[in-house]
């Protein structure tokens, strides 16, 4: 039997066509694209290629807009430290309770070196609250920093009005938006988002690729500093091979952009309901009416997500968990706490992330499978009775440090 | 992903004694659902005998707590009480082949359950003096709160301190930038400041030594880590050194154990800045004939 993929939003797989395209960049296509002569010069010609791809897919005004770098984390880190940098008398910063540890650990260090983060919080569907918001903007704050779609629930932020919001009090501002593009519509160049982080492994583009969006005009420092490449605004070679293919994957991705929101939609509502009906005690994450079209979280109250992603597994299915165990901390999610899921349920979601590839076929395999194994679990559960949960879970099972 | 070994993943595709267990006359219930493992052991003691007719388990948890509830449940099946409490973590852990050091705390979990357990069938109160931090080691498998109180309890001052006492960073010394957070932190709290060790790791000077003060330097460095060896019921002992092979017999629980590569190659990085040189580490097995003898190589 195929494994079933459906883990997406930790990574893709490279689209063939992507695949095709970058080859030669190995091989024959092996220039500098620095190089005057002929063979750094075709290189260089592929790669403003590339760049007219990814300004196409997000609607950026100028291709010059497009900074390549390593990553989403490399574009995310490039972005807030160049607007400290370039605003040394602001020490504030404004991002948000659930964003990719890209960001947040990236804070938490800022944090320790003397600026000050707010971190807005987000209600039971992971919904912020723009009152909030606009209270903290001030000529204090260098950078606003807000995720596009949520990695784990696929919850939208509205960057957009955001992003006018900070313009108006003259503050920048950045999106990750590294799960968002590819499946939402973006058009920068109507809008007032400074600088937007994109990654290619996120779109059928391979690992170590990334983008960084940055407006014209919008005061930069550069993180690496050496070469003349990207403008001076990230020295190293270009990785031309991956341009290459992030073009080429970008290209792809604007073809793909209206099935990803009918036919994938339909298929995660389809993967959803059918869960849904079938096990009790189970419950969506997030915002069931603002999210990515590919993404389902699902809360299974009582048991541990590693031992679901376990058995799930075993049976050739592939998804991810908000347990402690997964994500190899002490704590569940920190996204699932931010938004007040209790640990009995947070330390059981479960993340599905579909892609273009998957066809139904899998998903009512999927829906065959999930049952009988959350079951199983439920069975070995200190708080699951014969047919259900034990009356008051809390009390009949209170473990000695809870 | 972790990697289990073949026998945790069968405990935990196959649980042995899962279940409520009727006419159960203990039970322990131990585990933390913050952070996400909790378990509920229950036994059937013979009160003539004290010994445990059967046991089961029911288990809030990853796969390895899983498997380790399970484990502990057949290890445990006919054992007397007093027998059952001498069964350690460690035994938990090896009867599966081992734990990832992540996941180590299954396995003391699995204890702690032990414990209350057979507690609550003598009447007595058991409480645990558990309180676990962030995994801030994970070669050795220490947490925050273990460095931290063992800071405070010892006034380390040093990420070498920490070594020595814990072993935490010993190994890979990846966690290095964690550990000194927390001196920084113990250290502001009685009033001094954490001052790092410099930058660039101390090399001695090239100089070439003496005989006699490089065999000094190679011995010091010994009796330097055998604290730290020892709390963990081990030993290393200097065997012979041959140029730029410095041979050891590693004892007690060090011997054969699973990290003995890891401390191995900790103690030779220590020689090698102590004498500025490259040397090799080599341990001596006890049923090896010394090296020199009748070693043909």
């Amino acid at each position: 039997m195929n494994p079933i993929y459906l883990d997406n939003n930790a990574t893709t797989r490279v689209d063939p066509s992507v695949v095709e395209a970058m080859l030669p960049y190995f091989t024959e296509q092996f220039g500098n694209p620095s190089s005057l002569h002929s063979f750094g010069n075709k290189v260089g010609q592929a790669l403003k290629k590339a760049r007219q791809q990814v300004q196409a897919l997000i609607g950026a005004e100028h291709d010059s807009e497009i900074i390549f770098t390593s990553c989403g984390t490399e574009s995310d880190s490039t972005a807030i430290l160049s607007a400290l940098k370039v605003q040394p008398e602001r020490k504030e910063i404004i991002t948000t309770t659930v964003e990719h540890p890209a960001i947040l650990a990236l804070c938490q260090h800022l944090e320790k070196e003397g600026y000050t983060v707010h971190y807005l919080k987000v209600d039971g569907k992971g919904r912020l609250d723009l009152d909030e918001y606009a209270k903290l903007l001030s000529d204090k704050v260098a950078i606003v920093s807000v995720m596009w779609a949520n990695n784990e629930t696929g919850t939208l932020f509205p960057v957009e009005k955001m992003a006018e919001m900070a313009n108006a009090k003259g503050v920048m501002f950045h999106t990750d938006a590294v799960q968002a593009v590819g499946k939402v519509p973006m058009d920068l160049k109507s809008g007032k988002i400074d600088m937007l982080s994109i990654s290619g492994h996120k779109l059928h583009a391979p690992k170590g690729i990334g983008v960084l969006y940055l407006r014209r005009g919008a005061r930069f420092r550069p993180l690496l500093r050496g070469g003349h490449q990207e403008r001076g605004r990230r020295a190293g070679t270009e990785n031309s091979a991956s341009i290459v293919a992030l073009g080429a994957a970008c290209e792809q991705a604007q073809e793909h952009l209206a099935y990803e929101n009918t036919e994938v939609r339909a298929l995660r509502d389809r993967l959803e309901q059918g869960i849904l009906a079938q096990v009790p005690n189970a419950f969506v994450t997030g915002d069931p009416d603002n999210r990515l079209p590919n993404t389902c979280n699902i809360a299974f109250e009582y048991i541990e997500g590693e031992a679901i992603l376990l058995l799930l597994n075993k049976q050739g299915i592939a998804a991810s968990s908000g347990s402690a165990c997964t994500s190899g901390s002490l704590e569940p999610s920190h996204v699932m706490r931010a938004m007040g899921i209790p640990y009995t349920a947070a330390h059981g979601t479960v993340r599905f992330s579909l892609s273009r590839y998957n066809t139904a076929e899998e998903i009512d395999r999927v829906i065959a499978i999930v049952p009988p194994i959350i079951a199983q679990l439920r069975k070995l559960s200190p708080y699951w009775g014969e047919n259900g949960p034990v009356k008051d879970p809390e009390q009949a099972f209170a473990p000695v440090y809870a | 992903m972790w990697e289990y070994s073949e026998k945790v993943q069968e405990h935990f595709f196959n649980p042995r004694n899962a279940g409520a267990l009727q006419n159960a006359n203990a039970t322990g219930e131990v585990g933390s659902i913050s952070c996400g493992d909790a378990l509920r052991l229950m036994l059937k003691v013979d009160p003539e005998s004290e010994r445990i007719l059967d046991a089961s388990f029911q288990t809030f948890g990853c796969g390895s707590a899983i498997a380790s509830s399970s484990a502990l449940t057949e290890i445990i099946k006919g054992m007397t009480l007093d027998e059952a409490l001498k069964v350690s973590n460690q035994d938990i852990a090896d009867y599966l082949d081992g734990l990832p050091p992540e996941k180590m705390h299954c396995s003391v979990m699995g204890r702690e359950a032990l414990e209350a357990a057979v507690a609550n069938y003598r009447g007595e109160e058991w409480k645990d003096d558990h309180e676990e931090g962030a995994l801030i080691c994970k070669c050795f498998a220490i947490d925050a709160v273990m460095i931290e109180d063992t800071v405070r309890a010892n006034n380390l001052s040093t990420v070498q301190d920490v070594i020595n006492y814990t072993k935490a960073g010993g190994g890979c010394a990846a966690c290095h930038e964690g550990i000194e957070e927390i001196l920084a932190k113990v250290l502001a709290e009685r009033g001094e400041s954490f001052k790092p060790a410099q930058a660039a790791s101390p090399v001695a000077a090239s100089g070439k030594l003496s005989t006699l003060e490089r065999v000094k330097r190679i011995q010091q460095v010994i009796e330097e880590v055998r604290p730290a060896l020892q709390r963990d019921r081990g030993d290393i002992e200097l065997v012979d050194i041959d140029g730029k092979t410095i041979y050891v017999s590693m004892k007690g629980a060090c011997a054969g154990c699973q990290m003995e590569a890891l401390t191995l190659q900790g103690v030779q990085q220590k020689m090698m800045e102590a004498l500025g040189e490259f040397v090799k580490l080599v341990p001596v097995r006890a049923t090896t004939p010394a090296p020199g003898l009748c070693n043909p190589s």
